[in-house]
């Protein structure tokens, strides 16, 4: 993302957030009929205090601590020839094997859909998961590849020139998500 | 902190951080290693050349499974089997290969300086596998990348380099890289061995075994180049093993924990004794394994950096 960017607006306060990723916990049980056989799979960075707090949840209502991977998905993006110095690979852990098993990719913001389809071969790399779902605390459009979220926490329609952030409390000390907005600079677009 | 450089030509001239960087980077390549798919798409239409001028089998194939593991395009040429043995000069054979526009190139060479003679004049980005007596930066860092795996850190620990010091790439490599890092480097081999001005890198110079292996947190020996051995620096290579072949009973010596390191390939016998080879402190063939990892993330970060400096 080009330019620098600014706080417009907040899309969800700590309360607010804390009742969606309760709602999509319900919602990742409901919608498999149980916990049997689930896995969850954060995606760096931000994908991974999702599905930590979607497992807490999880376990809270369903008594069942749900296995928890990690996914960095560096390694298999698709401007990696474009965007000038490598970024950093962090890597990757699925504590369990993929096969037969029913993985849920959990990401903060769903967006172009490239970081997902990037998800989507690391994942295949592992094995042949049953089925795999994702859930997403914010849709916010554009899109750019024909993939879309099973569980979504909310959907915000936004301008060009706009990004949401979502801050978790374990990583950024509260919970928040906030529309940003880009700001003209004198010197353009820098990184 | 972001990888800039084109090359990667030697170990003396890389910062803590950048070499920070490409360990922390070779760590998570690890991870590719235990996967039912050992292989990722991150070089997809890249191509290296594998050009090597000497002899290896251990090097070579870890840079080509290495690339292999990244899925980029790779090619050998090899000293033997090419123009090189016609009477081609390196810059024409250079010129040669960047015609074939190859994203990296990885060489090794008897002289020093080789790699960094393509690396003026080729837009291709240039890894050193070995240049003469020089440096081997490969090697320094997946030493480095064992050594804190098991240490957990590389500042503060006594690292002890025995052996055939002077013909030695590795150890130059070595030396940089464990005293930027804030070890302390002793090297120990005979006077036949030891070249003048060595502690000029940073190593402190020891002649004694025993005295390099007190308190040592990590020893490694580096092989005799029995293939170098026509001018007869030792009397023999019994007498060789006798004063600075390392034994079981030697390690007492050594801190409790202390690890041994070899770069390969191993003369049993003459610098190290089977015992300690197979033995609980040997590390050696994890320094294999960290072997391809490295690389990885070094064609990995170099290949970044090239689109930058064209």
């Amino acid at each position: 993302m080009q330019g620098k960017f600014e706080p417009h607006s907040t899309l969800m306060s700590d309360a607010q957030m804390r009742r969606v990723i309760r709602r999509m916990a319900g919602e990742i049980v409901e919608r498999n009929g149980g916990v049997e056989g689930l896995m969850l799979v954060g995606i760096r960075t931000r994908g991974v205090p999702l599905a930590e707090r979607l497992a807490a949840e999880i376990e809270r209502t369903e008594e069942v601590k749900l296995p928890l991977g990690i996914l960095d998905i560096t390694l298999y993006r698709d401007d990696l020839s474009t965007i000038g110095p490598q970024p950093v690979v962090k890597g990757s852990h699925l504590p369990e094997p993929v096969e037969d098993r029913t993985l849920v990719l959990c990401d903060d913001v769903l967006y172009t859909g490239r970081t997902v389809r990037a998800a989507l071969d690391a994942l295949l790399d592992y094995g042949r998961p049953r089925t795999v779902e994702l859930a997403v605390l914010m849709d916010h459009g554009h899109r750019e590849l024909p993939i879309q979220a099973d569980v979504v926490g909310s959907v915000v329609q936004t301008a060009e020139e706009e990004v949401v952030e979502v801050a978790f409390e374990a990583t950024d000390g509260a919970d928040r998500v906030r529309l940003l907005r880009r700001v003209a600079t004198d010197s353009g677009a820098e990184s | 902190m972001s990888w800039a450089r084109k090359d990667l030509l030697g170990i003396a001239e890389l910062s803590p951080e950048e070499i920070g960087l490409i360990l922390d980077t070779a760590e998570s390549f690890r991870e590719v290693a235990e996967r039912p798919i050992k292989k990722v798409p991150t070089l997809r239409g890249r191509t290296v050349i594998n050009l090597f001028f000497e002899a290896s089998t251990r090097t070579r194939s870890s840079f080509e499974i290495a690339e292999k593991r990244l899925s980029a395009d790779s090619m050998n040429f090899s000293a033997s089997s090419s123009a090189l043995v016609k009477g081609e000069s390196l810059i024409d054979t250079a010129m040669n290969l960047q015609a074939m526009s190859p994203d990296l190139i990885v060489i090794r060479h008897g002289f020093p300086g080789a790699p960094h003679l393509l690396a003026r004049h080729l837009p291709a980005g240039i890894i050193n596998a070995g240049d003469g007596a020089h440096e081997h930066p490969t090697q320094a860092l997946l030493d480095a990348a064992t050594i804190r795996r098991h240490k957990g850190k590389i500042e503060g620990l006594k690292v002890s380099i025995i052996g055939d010091i002077e013909h030695s790439r590795v150890v130059r490599s070595n030396i940089h890289l464990l005293t930027k890092m804030g070890a302390e480097v002793t090297v120990a081999g005979p006077y036949t061995l030891m070249p003048p001005g060595i502690e000029a890198l940073g190593a402190r110079v020891s002649y004694s075994l025993d005295e390099a292996l007190d308190g040592a947190d990590v020893v490694m020996m580096l092989r005799i180049q029995l293939e170098r051995q026509g001018r007869m620096r030792v009397p023999s290579v019994k007498e060789y093993f006798k004063l600075f072949g390392l034994q079981a009973q030697h390690l007492a010596r050594a801190n409790k924990d202390v690890i041994v390191m070899h770069p390969g390939p191993m003369n049993r016998g003459v610098e190290i004794s089977s015992e300690v080879a197979d033995g609980p402190y040997s590390v050696i063939l994890e320094q294999v394994e960290n072997g391809v990892a490295v690389r990885m993330a070094v064609l990995y970060l170099l290949s970044g950096a090239q689109g930058e400096s064209r």
